[in-house]
């Protein structure tokens, strides 16, 4: 569905390589592999129903709340995962993306009251997010520049921005939370349009916009190369630095919408926002099919990873269970997500890289 | 079928040298490679084989002497720059991007693009997949999955696609480093008669090679490097391994 590609060869021309032998097995095992997180998706949507029919007599899928809801749950992390996306494609990680989420808010909240002083609200509002969303690609660039120009692993370059940018939000918050006078920016964050919120709407585009970013532009394809093979890449042209680069600010930016985004829907900005979503979002991207050795990985897939944690999340509330059972739930469906495909990897007798 | 004391040489090196401070790795080197020629270039570990393609791609900036191109004096500032002008190199780990199509790999860093619904650039995959598979029926090489991650593909496959790669930019010279070395025996023979395909299509080749029954199967000449510096120089057809081993060794 992701790939669409060549028109088939004519029969003539067609011999199999003498590796595919198990081709057709191999293909269906991939393919599952490949839709696992929407596998889980859907199993843990059956397994919620007949839980709520069974406890409750009431049905779970078929509630419109219930989806606005879990929807709602899913934009924060889905924006920080779809950066995230990219940057473990490319066979980095962002550990900064939490607080950079964080930082995001408080400045929507204040500059979007500080613009409401002189601009009409709405205009006021397009300034706060704006503003958010460039000021969250301070820290991005700042992770670009360490990780490719300074070559500080990755992992080591944004676990620091995690702690600067930490430390700037609640500076920036002066350690409270910034509420936001701004009817427009409260009507955004709370709104519905024929019933699918609006923070929904911004995603879904949002989301449309990364999946063409990804998987049909020089720099999608060019971000796979680098992740599967970082020298081919260079030996073939690449400008790796520049491409790291704005692949950090890209992660930077999406924490900034989903600081922004925040923001609307609490009108409020806070320098935690983002503190419980990064390990979230990194599991939506793994669970999604994303390898963190690089290389592979999808939008569509993390935008079921994040599904998939917002399920369980809402769904163990819904039929009233603890809701520390969560973290074990998340926990697990990441382990046998990474199992899977390690299972597909060796059965496929595909070369596993060292 | 070719002649190659005929004209002037597609590739000329004169007197090159590379010094990496007191060692020198590469020491007044000259050899030169005419079209439809394949040169084997031999030598123990260490004997300067790997500065000296480096050298002529456009990797290292050699310390002294010249690389001629079609007669034409080459200063090379990087690979991109070599292969932009015809020196195409095709490393033993052949640098490909395993997640990607054949065509996906041809392409590299040049993509072609074209417009969905007449304004909205994407990859021109078609285009990339139909590339691939002119490319691979041009080395008379068939795989059945052009969409297919070259992850799929056998060691002698993906050899191809590497060598195809260069076919596809029309490179006048490849330097093929080890191409037969990770490979088995059946797909050895393939990639043997894949040289002999691009020798007929009049391109140049340096074949890097430990195997002196593939430098014996598919070369027209040989050099020989020992410590950096030529050792000595053979027509294939008046030379044997003992010769060549004497020549590689060195004391003879």
């Amino acid at each position: 569905m992701t790939s669409s590609s060549s028109a088939p060869l004519p029969d003539d021309t067609e011999i199999s390589p003498p590796a595919d032998h198990a081709d057709a097995a191999k293909t269906w095992i991939s393919r599952i592999a490949d839709m696992r997180a929407w596998l889980f998706l859907i199993i843990l949507i059956l397994a919620f129903e007949a839980w709520s029919q069974a406890s409750f007599q009431q049905t779970f899928v078929l509630s419109p709340y219930n989806w606005q809801s879990i929807a709602i749950f899913a934009v924060a992390p889905l924006l920080l995962a779809i950066g995230q996306t990219f940057v473990i494609i490319s066979g980095g990680i962002d550990l900064s993306t939490g607080f950079t989420m964080g930082l995001a808010a408080v400045v929507a909240a204040h500059v979007t009251n500080i613009a409401g002083q002189f601009l009409p609200a709405p205009l006021a509002v397009l300034v706060g997010i704006i503003a958010a969303v460039l000021v969250a690609g301070i820290p991005g660039l700042v992770n670009g520049l360490l990780t490719a120009r300074l070559r500080i692993p990755p992992f080591i370059g944004t676990l620091g921005m995690y702690g600067v940018a930490r430390g700037a939000a609640y500076l920036l918050a002066g350690g409270t939370t910034v509420p936001v006078n701004n009817d427009f920016f409260a009507a955004l964050g709370n709104g519905r349009f024929y019933g699918v919120p609006y923070l929904v709407i911004i995603t879904i585009v949002f989301v449309i916009g990364m999946y063409y970013l990804l998987s049909q532009t020089r720099f999608g394809q060019h971000n796979y190369a680098i992740g599967a093979n970082e020298q081919a890449a260079r030996r073939a042209g690449i400008d790796i630095r520049t491409h790291i680069t704005w692949l950090y600010v890209l992660s930077g930016m999406c924490a900034g919408l989903g600081g922004a985004l925040y923001a609307a829907r609490f009108t409020a900005g806070a320098a935690q926002a983002g503190e419980p979503l990064l390990l979230d979002s990194i599991a939506a991207v793994v669970i999604g099919g994303a390898s963190l050795f690089g290389g592979s990985g999808s939008i569509f897939g993390t935008v079921a990873g994040a599904l998939v944690i917002a399920v369980i999340q809402y769904g163990l509330v819904f039929v009233n269970v603890e809701p520390f059972w969560q973290f074990i739930a998340v926990g697990v469906v990441i382990i046998i997500s990474v199992l899977i495909d390690q299972f597909q990897r060796r059965f496929s007798g595909g070369r596993v890289d060292e | 079928m070719s002649d190659r004391d005929q004209g002037a040489p597609l590739l000329e090196v004169r007197g090159l040298s590379k010094y990496f401070g007191a060692v020198r790795a590469l020491n007044d080197f000259s050899m030169s490679v005419h079209a439809g020629e394949v040169v084997a270039v031999a030598g123990d570990n260490g004997a300067g084989k790997t500065t000296m393609i480096k050298a002529v791609s456009g990797v290292y900036p050699p310390t002294a002497g010249e690389i001629l191109l079609r007669g034409q004096p080459m200063h090379f500032a990087s690979p991109q720059d070599a292969r932009e002008k015809g020196i195409e190199t095709i490393y033993q780990d052949l640098a490909l991007a395993d997640n990607l199509t054949i065509g996906g790999n041809i392409f590299l860093g040049r993509e072609p693009m074209t417009k969905l619904f007449g304004f909205l650039p994407v990859l021109d995959r078609k285009a990339m997949g139909e590339a691939a598979r002119i490319t691979m029926k041009r080395l008379d090489f068939h795989v059945s999955r052009l969409d297919a991650p070259v992850s799929n593909f056998s060691g002698g496959q993906r050899q191809a696609v590497a060598i195809g790669r260069a076919v596809y930019w029309d490179a006048a010279i490849l330097i093929m480093d080890e191409p037969t070395a990770a490979l088995g025996v059946p797909e050895q023979r393939k990639v043997i008669s894949l040289i002999h395909q691009l020798k007929a299509q009049g391109r140049g080749i340096i074949f890097i090679s430990h195997n002196l029954q593939d430098i014996f199967a598919v070369s027209d000449r040989i050099i020989v490097l020992r410590r950096g510096i030529l050792a000595g120089e053979r027509k294939i057809a008046e030379t044997n391994h003992d010769e060549i081993v004497k020549l590689m060794v060195g004391g003879a």
